[in-house]
Parts: C-alpha cells; structure tokens; sequence
C-alpha cells in the first residue's frame, strides 16, 4: 500500500498545525463562529446531536494494522470505545470533544491518516472497490489512480470552497463495487480497441435529495490527461454550478440544467487549453504502481487439504465461507469478509478491541492490511484457505463472523436520530427489529443476495434510492414514518428505486420489510432469480398490494 | 488603506469608484467590468494606477484584450464560501498570463489568503486591517504542495 513521504507527511503535519492554531484562535474568540464552521468541517468536524463527530478519511478503504490500532486507541482514549465506518469508506467517532481534536489529527498523523476534507463544500475521499488488486474480474488496479486522485484532491488551492461537496470514485473491475454512477465524477478503467487502458468519465451522479445516474461524458480518457479532465471539469463545476440553492448545488443539478451536451463542450474547451500542462508522466503512474505490487504469496497455497475437510464436516464454517468470502485471483487464496452487521450491534460499528483484534488478525494471515467496503464492512483480502477455518473461528469468537454479507441483514445503515443533528427518524433502532424478525439464518440464505439501504433523512448517506430495498426516514409532525421504495440499485445495472406508496408506521416498518421479502420469496421463478429480478419482472403492484392489504 | 502586497503590509490609496460615482480626474482608480466597458477611453486617459473589479458572475475573458493597460485586477469575494474568484486568479494567471497585481477584495477570510496566493492572487485587502498580521502568518503555513 501506500507509503507517504517527506511531502506526504510534511503537509499532513503542517494542517494538523494549522487547524490547531485555528482552533485556539476561535476558541479564544477570534474566528467567528460561520468561519470557524467552515475550517473545521474541512478538517471533518462536525457538529452533532451530543457532542462533535469526526470524519477520518479512509483513502480509497485501504488501511494498514498499524492505522487500525491507532483508530482503536482514539476510540479508547477520546472517544466511548468505539467507532463507525461509513458508505464512503471513512471512519467516524462520535464522542469527541472540540478542544481534543487536533490531538486526535496529530495522533491520527503520526500513522499517515488524517481526517482533511472529509466535509465541507470541497474535494471529497476517493473511494473505490474494496477488492481491488485481488479480485478476478480486474481490468486494472484502480488504488494506483486514486492515490494520485487522493494527492491532487487534497489541500487543492481552487476547488476548496466548490458550490458543494464533490465526490470521486474509481472502479478497476467488470463489476462496479464502488457505485460509481451515484458519484460527482465516476471513472471506470477500460480497455480500448487497440488494448490501451483509459478511463471511462461518469459525470453528475448522485444521491441525497435528488438522485441521478451519471452520464458517460468521456468513452475513453488517455491515462496521461486524468488530472487535466478532472481539473477542467471541477473548474466549470466551481464557476457555474448553483450557489442560490444549497439543494440544488450539486454538479448532477448543473449537468440536467445545462444539458450532457452543453455541459460537456463547457469541459472539452477548458480541457482544450490546459491538458498540455498537467500531463501525468507514465513515469508517475509507474512509480505510484510501484506501492501496490501484489504482496509475496505463497505459491503452493492452493495445495492445502484441510479446507475441503472443513469444508465437508462443519457446515456453519461453509456457510460462512459461501457468504463471507470471495474469490481470489491467486489460487490457495480467498478474500474474507469481516461482517459489521451482527444482529445486536449498529451497522458499521466497531469496538476498540476488536479494531485491535482485526490489526491482529490482519498482521497474521492478510499481510498486515485490512479494506473497509462501500456496504460498511470490513475485508481481510489476502486469506490463505488453509488459515480460513482458524480465521473464522477467531472471528467468531469476535462477534464478526455473522454470515450475512449480501443478504438481507447486511443492511446499509446511518447514524440516524440516535446521533445525526440532520436526521428525520431513528434508523439504529428499527435496524435491530429487522434483524430480529430475520434471525432465521436458512430463510436469510435463502432470500439471497438482497440489498436494504436505511436512511434517517433525505439527505440519504445510505443510499436508500439505490437499495433494493430502501427505507427512508421521514417526519410527519414530530412522529417518525418510514418511506419504502423497491428496485434500486448502485451496481452495473444503475437504478433508483420506485416508491412503493404512502409512508409507513414506525411500528409497522418491520412487518412491512418482512412482508416484501414473503412477496419475494413466493413470488420468484427459482431461488436464481435475484430481488431485483423479480422486481423488474412482476414490477412493483403485488408488494403494493401486500404491504398495503396488511398494515 | 492597509493592505498586503508581495507578503508585506503596505499602505495603498486605489480606489473602487461605483458605478453611480462619478469619476475622480485623478488617482488610483479601480472600477467594474461593466463600468470599465463604458468609460474605457475616458480611463485610459487618466494618470494613476488602473485597475477592473471582477465580481463572481464576471469571466476573466471580458477584460483579456486589457490585461496589458491594467495595473491590477480586483477579485471579489462577496461571500467567503463563494469560491468562483479562486477560478477566476486561477485562469488570469495561469493561462492569460496576467503579469500584474490581482488582489482579494471583499469578504474573506484571513484563513483563506495560503490558498489564495496558490491560485495566483499577490495582494490581499481584508474587511478588517486587524487581521492583516494574523493572514500574513498564514502565507507560511505549507511549505510543500501536491498540485
């Protein structure tokens, strides 16, 4: 992975500086508090229901055993013990005090992590897929690109006071695990004609309040013109996206008004006169691949017997294996999910000791590195079938062996009321009930791969227009209702989700969830065809009907 | 009026002459885009310092051809959130390749100067002298950069 240098951790050690002598000033009542607001949300500090949160950055959701602890000790030291992953792969503490937190980012860069741009109205973490470098259906390892993305973005003098915040994702493989059509800027690595890799350019995706499928507006983009395009397409964004209206401030908004086609001759003719200029030199690119070369494997891994073995005699060991692993491209070697979503705990939280547990666990069987996902877990990428058995029972012993990845349970899930000063209804709470009225874990397995995103506001951090299943928090004068749409997706096949119809109960939601997944499940050619298959294939009138007859 | 210049505070008389004054005989004046348009010969004509107001809604472009006869271009900031003006340094600098003073007027913050100096802006008039030494320690806050 990424190691930072001289200027890397320079820079970092200087914001930390900066941001703790704008602390002291506001603090002693020399920087108003909007302006404060503004330096401190750049530096991902909110201010939340019970005390500040703060937004650490996971670049592009790779992080090493070392950082993990680090992440374990500020849990421990600064904040209630514990801390919570997000949709963008970052990582928030929701505990902490405002005076503590420069000593939190210096703790934070003295592991090469820091928290810089994690909100505000600027250049947003990049992310992208967390299997990136080990899956089997790579095109090119994405994690090279985004780390020169990660550079470019970060402390960029131009782009730090946009209409709104801006977000980058970057896919490697066939299959987009990275939603990157729900993104300001999407870029797919493909392979031309003549079998040269570029990127294909998404632009104007994005959730929240409105969402939109990103248009291509770039086939194919040479390697050495990634910074130019993006500079060019941010400085028209900066100089001509919406300012009247926060709502309407996104660059998805700018795209629809102006048209793809408009919008995209704004871009070529800027790009026009600048790419020559900010060329990335394919010495550049092979220096930052240079940090990513495949760890030493072990050539005779897929020698090992032992894993049939377990395979055979421990059935609840399969069961995990078949939902909570995931191919690899070397052969011996899976990739091992680390599921965040047990039945009793908030989706996406984890505790100090098993922050230090998972370092642990990383340094011994995943060379010393963990990802964290799009879908709030957390993968160990690089897992020898012979250490899988031991793994999983260590995991369980954890409390993060539940074999939900991708099912039903493996809910996408905010904060919610519980803690978001923007949330409209509790999303935590219902979360449990769901899992409650899903605890038998064959009907789970047998509902397959089903994606429920939970937003506590339209503000939707959890993508709820692009799940499944989304469920919607809404407030209707003071009493939380939960709205349901069905249909969405943020993978290949890119859809929002058709709303099922008036909003419902707070204590008829579960049934409601419950009822849609019967409907499913009755309903469905064979178990092959997936929810969203059915959905498309029956359309939305008998889960309408169901969830409206009984509730 | 104090203001900083090349990393120095300095005294500076320029003057922004609204569209509904009439104009000055003499004197460093600066005036808008829309103003510049109309009495562009009468200006050209005066002895001091000549200088054009960008406003966020403006484009560098409207004044290229006059970059040669502009002592400075002023960047306004009506708003500290509205970033429009960074874009506007950005594109005189670096691809008009303005070689004058452009100078940050209106409402920033002195936080906001480091940046500002990036994207080419060498002079800063904040709403408040008192912070004049507080935004010129900024200028030393990052000694590397990425871009």
């Amino acid at each position: 992975m990424y190691q930072y240098n001289e200027t890397d951790q320079t820079l970092i050690d200087e914001r930390v500086a900066q941001f703790k002598h704008q602390t002291e000033r506001f603090l002693n009542g020399e920087i108003a508090e909007d302006h404060y607001r503004s330096l401190r949300l750049m530096n991902g500090i909110y201010i939340q229901t019970h005390a500040p949160m703060l937004r650490v950055a996971g670049p592009y959701g790779l992080l090493s055993s070392k950082q993990l602890r680090k992440l374990a000790h500020i849990a421990r030291t600064y904040d209630k013990g514990y801390c919570h992953f997000t949709t963008r792969q970052n990582i928030q503490f929701n505990w902490p005090e405002l005076a503590k937190t420069p000593d939190i980012l210096a703790e934070l860069a003295t592991v090469q992590m820091h928290a810089i741009q994690t909100s505000g109205n600027c250049l947003r973490n990049t992310s992208s897929d967390p299997l990136a470098g080990v899956c089997v259906d790579e095109i090119a390892d994405p994690r090279p690109y985004c780390e020169i993305i990660r550079q470019w973005t970060s402390f960029h003098p131009e782009f730090a006071y946009l209409p709104r915040k801006f977000k980058i994702a970057v896919n490697g493989a066939t299959q987009d695990r990275a939603a990157t059509q729900f993104h300001d800027i999407g870029l797919h690595l493909v392979k031309n004609s003549t079998g040269e890799i570029g990127f294909k350019v998404f632009v104007g995706g994005g959730l929240g309040r409105t969402p939109v499928i990103g248009q291509v507006i770039r086939p194919f983009l040479e390697q050495k013109h990634l910074l130019s395009y993006l500079e060019a397409i941010l400085r028209i964004y900066n100089l001509f996206g919406r300012r009247d209206n926060k709502y309407k401030a996104r660059i998805k908004i700018l795209v629809r008004e102006e048209g793809l086609e408009k919008f995209t001759q704004l871009v070529e003719a800027e790009w026009a006169v600048i790419k020559d200029d900010l060329e990335l030199s394919q010495e550049r690119i092979q220096t930052m691949q240079a940090h990513f070369t495949p760890p030493p494997y072990d050539t005779t891994a897929a020698n090992d017997l032992s894993y049939n073995e377990h395979l055979r005699n421990n059935a609840a060991f399969a069961k995990w294996v078949n939902h909570n692993t995931a191919e690899h491209r070397v052969p011996g070697y899976r990739a091992a999910y680390v599921s965040l979503k047990a039945p009793d705990v908030p989706p996406g939280d984890m505790t100090d000791s098993q922050l230090d547990a998972v370092a642990d666990l990383a340094d011994l069987y995943s060379f010393g590195q963990i990802r964290s996902t799009h879908r709030q877990n957390l993968i160990l990428a690089d897992i020898k079938i012979a250490d899988l058995f031991t793994l999983w029972q260590k995991l369980d012993a954890l409390h993060l062996a539940t074999p939900n990845i991708g099912t039903a349970t493996d809910i996408i899930c905010c904060p919610g009321l519980d803690f978001c000063s923007l949330a409209n209804a509790g999303s935590i709470g219902i979360t449990k009930e769901i899992n409650a009225a899903l605890d038998d874990m064959d009907y789970l397995h047998d509902l397959g791969d089903i994606k429920i995103n939970f937003s506590g506001c339209m503000n939707g951090c959890a993508h709820q227009s692009v799940g499944n299943i989304g469920i919607l928090g809404v407030d209707k004068k003071g009493v939380e209702w939960y709205q349901i749409t069905l249909g969405g997706s943020s993978e290949n096949d890119a859809a929002i989700g058709l709303r099922l119809g008036p909003a419902v109960a707070k204590h008829e939601i579960t049934a409601a969830i419950v009822t849609i997944l019967n409907v499913y499940s009755k309903q469905r050619l064979s178990v092959e065809e997936h929810f969203l298959a059915t959905v498309k294939r029956i359309g939305i009138t008998p889960f309408v009907e169901q969830v409206y007859a009984t509730h | 009026m104090q203001l900083i210049k090349d990393q120095k505070i300095i005294d500076d008389q320029q003057q922004f002459i609204a569209d509904d004054q009439p104009l000055p005989s003499q004197g460093d004046i600066t005036v808008s885009v829309a103003r510049w348009k109309k009495d562009r010969e009468q200006l050209l004509k005066m002895p001091g310092k000549l200088g054009v107001r960008l406003s966020p809604t403006d484009a560098p472009e409207d004044i290229t051809h006059d970059l040669n006869v502009l002592a400075l271009i002023e960047v306004d900031f009506p708003l500290y959130t509205d970033g429009r003006g960074f874009s506007h340094a950005r594109r005189l600098r670096g691809y008009h390749h303005y070689q004058g003073e452009i100078r940050a007027v209106g409402n920033f913050m002195p936080d906001q100067v480091f940046y500002l100096s990036r994207v080419g802006v060498n002079a800063f008039q904040l709403p408040d002298v008192q912070q004049l030494p507080t935004a010129l320690s900024t200028l030393n806050d990052f000694s590397r950069s990425y871009q």
